[in-house]
């Protein structure tokens, strides 16, 4: 009998308590306590996207190289460049926890940029070749260069503002308080810089 | 005093009317998606509107692939390639998880046309095959002024290939042989694609009558095809895109 009535008292409190702490959880949900990790989810997953997408670009690479080759061999310096280009921007790879890195995030940045560069001189170069630019193999992989570009801006577009709403909830009420008392191993983040010409472009103006 | 306060007045006016007009210049304006074909710029005929709108409900309602053909009259100083895939999370064509959706965007006066690609379709509606289509099938036609033409044989095309049928990247300067072969190939795919998706129109309206509803259709949350009666109205189902496909211009 006691040991029945014991254990009554227990349940209740242990059910008053489940109650407090669904509803406190609630509440406080609310207010915004897990947007930080939230947002800080969603940068890593906008970061990947934007890794993917290079990545697709630098697979592109060696096949578009060989079919320029075949066509205008002359063109060498501007082939070796963007195989050069392409190897040091492979080489330098950003992880979720070397994000927060803005050296490197530039770094990563710099070398992409670099490549975008090589890569879009060959093109033009290309277009000296006509034997070249009705090739369907080029044509094919041109189409897949330009989408893959595209691609890579609307992930940096993606991620940039992924970053900055990240950013903002950190800094702003009532995310500061949340940041100071809970998530204080979170830092805020380095962006990407909106200088580079794929990103963030300014809309044309037209008369 | 009084004409002091006045000008304060207008000056803050000024200046709220100002940073409204920048608000206003930064945002897209996105049309309201109306249907399977959402024509703003009038360039598609009430009747070509009616077939195309229906095919491509059939082709979601078989695969709960959403595609949308959309004309505009301009792109607000924006590029195609920004507008497309702005336009496509806008509306949230294609399934939510699945990203299953297209678009095939005409703008009128900046003379552009793109197919955007949800990540879902991507393998098949290949950036390559985009091209293909825009490049062979839909400029060419609209360099003759054909609109409609080049809008109704480039869908097609896209739920050709959507339908696992790649189109043949024709060789420049290869035999004709085997051209007509493919395309022969091409065509009979096509037609039996167009033939399964009919008889399974009929049936799904057959069993949707008895059942109030259509099978197969009811893994996306809740779309155009439930409502169907109802002025061929359709819901985007959450898709997602990443700027996939292609761009071109007549």
């Amino acid at each position: 009998m006691q040991i029945e009535r014991y254990g009554h008292v227990r349940g209740s409190r242990y059910n008053l308590s489940l109650t407090l702490l669904m509803l406190l959880s609630t509440l406080l949900a609310g207010c915004g306590i897990n947007n930080i990790p939230t947002y800080d989810e969603q940068v890593k997953a906008a970061w990947a996207q934007v890794q993917n997408q290079y990545q697709r670009r630098a697979d592109l690479i060696p096949n578009l190289v060989e079919t320029v080759k075949g066509y205008a061999k002359q063109e060498q310096d501007t082939l070796t460049a963007v195989i050069e280009a392409r190897a040091k921007a492979t080489s330098i790879q950003i992880d979720a926890n070397t994000l927060n890195d803005p050296a490197k995030l530039k770094q990563f940045q710099d070398a992409q940029g670099q490549l975008t560069g090589a890569l879009s001189r060959l093109m033009v170069v290309s277009e000296r070749y006509p034997d070249l630019k009705s090739n369907q193999n080029f044509l094919s992989l041109q189409s897949q260069l330009e989408g893959t570009e595209n691609r890579i801006a609307v992930a940096r577009r993606d991620f940039i503002a992924s970053v900055e709403r990240y950013n903002t909830e950190i800094r702003t009420f009532p995310g500061r308080l949340w940041h100071s008392v809970m998530y204080s191993d979170l830092p805020v983040r380095p962006n990407f810089e909106a200088t580079a010409a794929d990103a963030d472009k300014a809309p044309q103006v037209k008369f | 005093m009084e004409r002091a306060r006045r000008g304060v007045w207008v000056a803050l006016l000024a200046l709220w009317a100002g940073l409204f007009a920048q608000c206003a210049q930064a945002e897209l304006k996105f049309p309201a998606l109306s249907g399977q074909v959402v024509d703003t710029a009038g360039m598609i005929d009430s009747d070509s509107k009616e077939r195309l709108s229906q095919m491509l409900r059939a082709h979601e309602e078989l695969t709960t692939e959403q595609i949308v053909v959309v004309t505009l009259p301009d792109l607000q100083g924006s590029t195609i390639e920004d507008f497309g895939y702005q336009l496509g999370r806008f509306w949230g064509i294609g399934q939510k998880g699945k990203d299953n959706g297209a678009l095939l965007i005409v703008a009128k006066d900046e003379r552009k046309v793109r197919i955007e690609v949800g990540y879902g379709l991507e393998d098949r509606l290949t950036d390559a095959q985009s091209s293909v289509i825009i490049n062979q099938i839909i400029t060419p036609a609209f360099k003759q002024g054909d609109f409609v033409g080049g809008i109704s044989k480039g869908t097609e095309a896209i739920v050709q290939v959507l339908g696992g049928d790649p189109l043949a990247e024709p060789v420049v300067g290869a035999s004709g042989g085997d051209d007509v072969t493919d395309w022969k190939m091409s065509l009979l795919f096509l037609i039996l694609f167009v033939a399964f998706i009919y008889i399974n129109m009929r049936w799904g309206r057959a069993l949707g009558g008895l059942g109030g509803g259509y099978i197969g259709s009811g893994g996306g949350g809740g779309f155009g095809s439930a409502g169907s009666g109802s002025g061929g109205g359709m819901r985007g189902g959450g898709g997602s895109f990443g700027g996939g496909g292609a761009s071109g211009g007549w």
